[in-house]
């Protein structure tokens, strides 16, 4: 291949693209962790960082730093290799997803074939690495924090795959580059709503994210499967955290945005637009939600996400074979049809005002004949 | 309880009015009592308590159904047992006092009658050294495993501070 | 053949020691918890790494130099704890407190409340995963706390309250700081309502987890929010009336089924009888001193008393017995967190490890008054 009038190898483009990608996700993870504090920082009514650098911008170099110089401890009874091992086979995925990302036309490291089946199948990998990290860290909370995580990969995968099906059936493809190509008159997104909504869950849920962080808890398991690694080692899972976060956000801009296709401005700044979108949505559910109990997440995946994305399936076949005005009625019969049984849901919930009902003092009282003064 | 379910309430019951009442319910024990401070403070030999405690609750006119606070008093001369009473149903209170020896701390527990006496017996009891029988699970609550001693009886002193009141007393002009 | 599975694959219940530095533990609590999976079949409650002696240092020490070991108990309202204390020694020496120190210490009981019911709410998002009810709790508290700094001096341990009556009057401009806080309160209210009181994820959490029967709540001697939510109005400012309280209009908020939802609900809702109180509160407000003729050296005679008032957390009594000396001779603490927590064991069974720090969250223990 020839590149500015100098021939180069294919392998030696690959290793170029391979150093490209890991140094680009380095650094947009460094900026994420700053964008992410921030965002959630305003949402809170305060700054974020401030102090280092103009309002904190240096804020991610800083821990980075501090990061590598912590001490690294591993407990004595862990697994050594194991508890050593897991953060990089948790990192490597997050890589791996980027090779398969069209960031613009042709700018991409390998243009696979079978891209949107590999972009949903080497994030799987991870768990394999926070499982590791859960049982080599020899702690219970650890344990199960990773036992947390593999119930949880289960029960995501399947509607994720089922929801992205629908964008195969209308790109006629699973190579991601043909995929963007085939949204130059419009994007997915828009024959695609419930997919799209679908894709976010799951991916959050396989992200370790709130709502779905449940692995991860604070609160409950403390940091799961994170809970006995310091310094660059917990640093890695970190970035493999907002790694991930940008892959999610980067597949979902190119499988139902459109990835870089886009009027007027330059192909990868619409590609960089899209992809910010969504994680500033991430972002922004993180600072909103709370956590949803390990038992409920997989009664939501199995009893509702999983039957909308078969329906989303079957929507998609209906545009397929009968166009747009076959297609416009069902998804709006669909999705009122789908609120108005949520609404129903919700009303048969017990009443859920509490306050001011009748007490049962008051009932007891009576019962023991209370002398009403 | 909105402002309309006030009336409901029953009205507050002075001691001299549930004295006759303890009275009756307490028939055939060895008691004594005597309103106080707006409480009527009813005296019971540690034997008898916690039969006094059961009676006291499953009293269709009285039912203390609510243990206030169970404390240990150290008078010198002896322990004491003190349950606050109160009924949530009748509204109204009283105090009843156990006298237990200070050579022989025993007194049967009252967990059955009301379980919120479970921490209060065992702070009780390594405060004071009082034994609670039939208590289930009578171990440290408060203090590390292996401390020697009972803080809160007087014989007890803290750093050299005298823990004796008449000594204090002196201390302090 | 699920038989043969079970014996093949037997499972363990697994030991897990939460706390004492577990960061939903409310500070030094720790339990351990016997569990299947994630089912928690069994519990066992640890206190007292913040064991003081409080109650024998009390046994040390004059009335006036116990007043600050009370704001070290319940230090998230320092203000009702020291209440309660100086009422007792005000009933047995019966020293009667003037009209204007009645009312600022209302309206300081009912502010700490509110700023104690906010701390929860941040809290108890906090354990449910939620980071922004933290920062929104917050934010609202540090309003009020500005009002204790400009009373008391302090933040968190004010010595505000004396033995018939206050320290020194309140600033000149208390009523109009606090009139112009409330409606921002309210503000801060509703918007902690709208984010958090009515999210799905929210109510999918709280709604049944260990509900609490009415009965229960009385036998196990549970106070405050957590027996209200039980259905049983029992709040003490208006079922055993002290201090002022009667002179005020203000409703009691009761759960139906004694939930985690209804424990949380409760205690939001008080925080708006609460700004009714100290509206009235303010507005009857008279002028005139605020200390009464209590003697300077304080004896009072020999004599016992038991005095309880309603603090956020619940039930707050004190014991006091007087051997007519100028220190108590014994002075136990009813802490409400105390016999609440003593619920937890049964309150936990059967729940998930998930809704073990939401059901924590929901007694609202603080640890300085659990274990004195």
């Amino acid at each position: 291949m020839d590149i500015a009038g100098v021939y180069l190898d294919p392998v030696v483009i690959s290793i170029i693209g391979v150093i490209l990608i890991l140094s680009f996700v380095l650094l947009t993870v460094l900026f994420l962790t700053y964008l992410e504090r921030k965002v959630m920082g305003h949402i809170q009514m305060r700054l974020g960082p401030m102090r280092v650098g103009f309002h904190g911008a240096l804020q991610a170099p800083a821990d980075a730093i501090k990061l590598l110089v912590k001490e690294d401890l591993i407990p004595a009874t862990a697994d050594n290799w194991v508890f050593r091992f897991a953060p990089y086979v948790v990192f490597a995925p997050v890589l791996l997803v980027f090779m398969a990302v069209p960031f613009a036309r042709d700018w991409v490291v390998a243009n696979l074939d079978l891209g949107l089946f590999y972009i949903v199948a080497v994030p799987g990998l991870a768990i394999v690495g926070l499982f590791m990290a859960g049982w080599a860290s020899n702690n219970k909370y650890a344990l199960l924090g990773a036992v947390r995580c593999v119930a949880q990969m289960v029960s995501y995968e399947l509607p994720l795959v089922i929801a992205i099906l629908g964008v195969a059936m209308l790109a006629e493809s699973l190579s991601l580059s043909e995929i963007v190509k085939k949204q130059d008159v419009f994007p997915f997104i828009l024959v695609q709503p419930i997919a799209f909504v679908i894709y976010i869950v799951a991916s959050l849920a396989e992200l370790n994210r709130t709502p779905f962080d449940i692995p991860v808890a604070e609160s409950e398991v403390i940091g799961g499967p994170h809970i006995e690694y310091s310094g660059m080692r917990w640093g890695t899972f970190y970035l493999a955290e907002y790694g991930n976060a940008f892959a999610i956000a980067a597949i979902c801009a190119t499988v139902f945005l459109g990835g870089w296709q886009g009027p007027g401005l330059h192909p990868f700044v619409w590609f960089m637009i899209k992809t910010y979108i969504i994680v500033f949505l991430i972002f922004w559910l993180r600072a909103t939600l709370p956590r949803l109990r390990v038992d409920q997440l997989m009664g939501f995946a199995w009893k509702a996400l999983l039957p909308l994305s078969f329906l989303n399936l079957l929507l998609t076949a209906m545009f397929v074979l009968y166009g747009w005005l076959v297609f416009a009625i069902a998804i709006v019969v669909s999705i009122a049809a789908i609120v108005l049984g949520y609404a129903i849901w919700r009303s048969r919930q017990t009443s859920r005002q509490a306050s001011f009902v009748r007490p049962a003092t008051v009932l007891l009282i009576e019962a023991a004949g209370g002398d009403g003064q | 309880m909105t402002d309309s379910d006030r009336v409901l309430l029953p009205r507050m019951r002075t001691p001299e009015e549930i004295q006759p009442l303890v009275a009756g319910c307490l028939r055939g024990l060895e008691f004594e009592a005597k309103p106080a401070f707006g409480e009527l403070v009813v005296t019971i030999p540690a034997a008898s308590a916690v039969e006094a405690c059961r009676r006291l609750k499953s009293d269709p006119d009285l039912r203390f159904d609510y243990l206030r606070c169970l404390s240990g008093v150290d008078l010198g001369e002896g322990l004491e047992v003190v349950y606050h009473l109160f009924s949530v149903s009748k509204r109204h209170k009283m105090a009843l006092k156990a006298a237990v020896a200070k050579d022989d701390p025993r007194l049967a527990s009252v967990v059955g009658v009301w379980k919120g006496a479970d921490w209060h017996e065992r702070e009780a009891a390594e405060m004071f050294g009082i034994d609670f029988e039939g208590h289930p699970h009578l171990k440290t609550l408060l203090l590390i495993d292996g401390f020697e001693g009972h803080p809160l009886l007087k014989s007890f002193t803290i750093g050299g501070i005298p823990s004796d009141e008449e000594e204090a007393n002196v201390k302090n002009g | 053949m699920s038989r043969t599975v079970e014996t093949e694959f037997p499972t363990v219940d697994m030991m897990l020691n939460m706390g004492p530095q577990h960061p939903s533990t409310h500070g030094v609590f720790r339990i351990v918890v016997t569990v299947d999976g994630e089912r928690i079949v069994d519990c066992e409650p640890y206190i007292g790494y913040l064991h003081r002696g409080v109650e024998k240092l009390c046994e040390n020490y004059g009335y006036r130099q116990v007043i600050p070991l009370f704001d070290r108990l319940d230090y998230l309202s320092a203000f009702n704890s020291e209440h309660t204390l100086v009422m007792a020694v005000e009933k047995l020496m019966g020293i009667q407190v003037p009209e204007r120190a009645e009312y600022v210490r209302v309206a300081l009981n009912e502010l700490n409340r509110i700023a104690s019911h906010f701390l929860f709410y941040g809290t108890f998002g906090m354990e449910a995963g939620a980071l922004t009810p933290f920062l929104y709790g917050f934010i609202a508290r540090e309003r009020i706390q500005q009002i204790f700094e400009a009373v008391g001096g302090g933040r968190l341990t004010h010595n505000f309250m004396r033995v018939g009556g206050i320290k020194y009057d309140v600033p000149a401009d208390f009523k109009e700081r606090v009139l112009e806080l409330l409606p921002y309160l309210e503000q801060g209210l509703s918007d902690c309502v709208n984010l958090l009181s009515e999210n799905e994820i929210f109510l999918a959490r709280t709604r049944g987890i260990s509900p609490m029967s009415a009965e229960d709540a009385i036998d196990f001697g549970l106070s405050g929010p957590v027996l209200r939510a039980s259905g049983v109005a029992v709040d003490l400012r208006r079922y055993d009336p002290y201090s002022i309280y009667d002179r005020f209009e203000f409703e009691i908020p009761v759960g139906a089924n004694g939930d985690t939802y209804d424990r949380y609900v409760i205690r939001v809702e008080e925080v708006n009888q609460s700004l009714r109180i100290i509206r009235q509160a303010l507005e009857q407000m008279p002028d005139g001193p605020t200390i009464g003729n209590a003697p300077r050296v304080i004896r009072p005679p020999a004599g016992e008393v038991y005095v309880r008032t309603e603090c956020p957390r619940g039930d707050f009594g004190v014991y006091l017995v007087s051997k007519g000396g100028p220190m108590p001779y014994r002075l136990k603490i009813r802490a409400p967190s105390f016999c609440n927590l003593m619920a937890l064991r049964q309150m936990l069974q059967g729940t998930y490890v998930a809704d073990s720090v939401m059901i924590l969250g929901s007694l609202d223990i603080v640890l300085g008054e659990v274990d004195r």
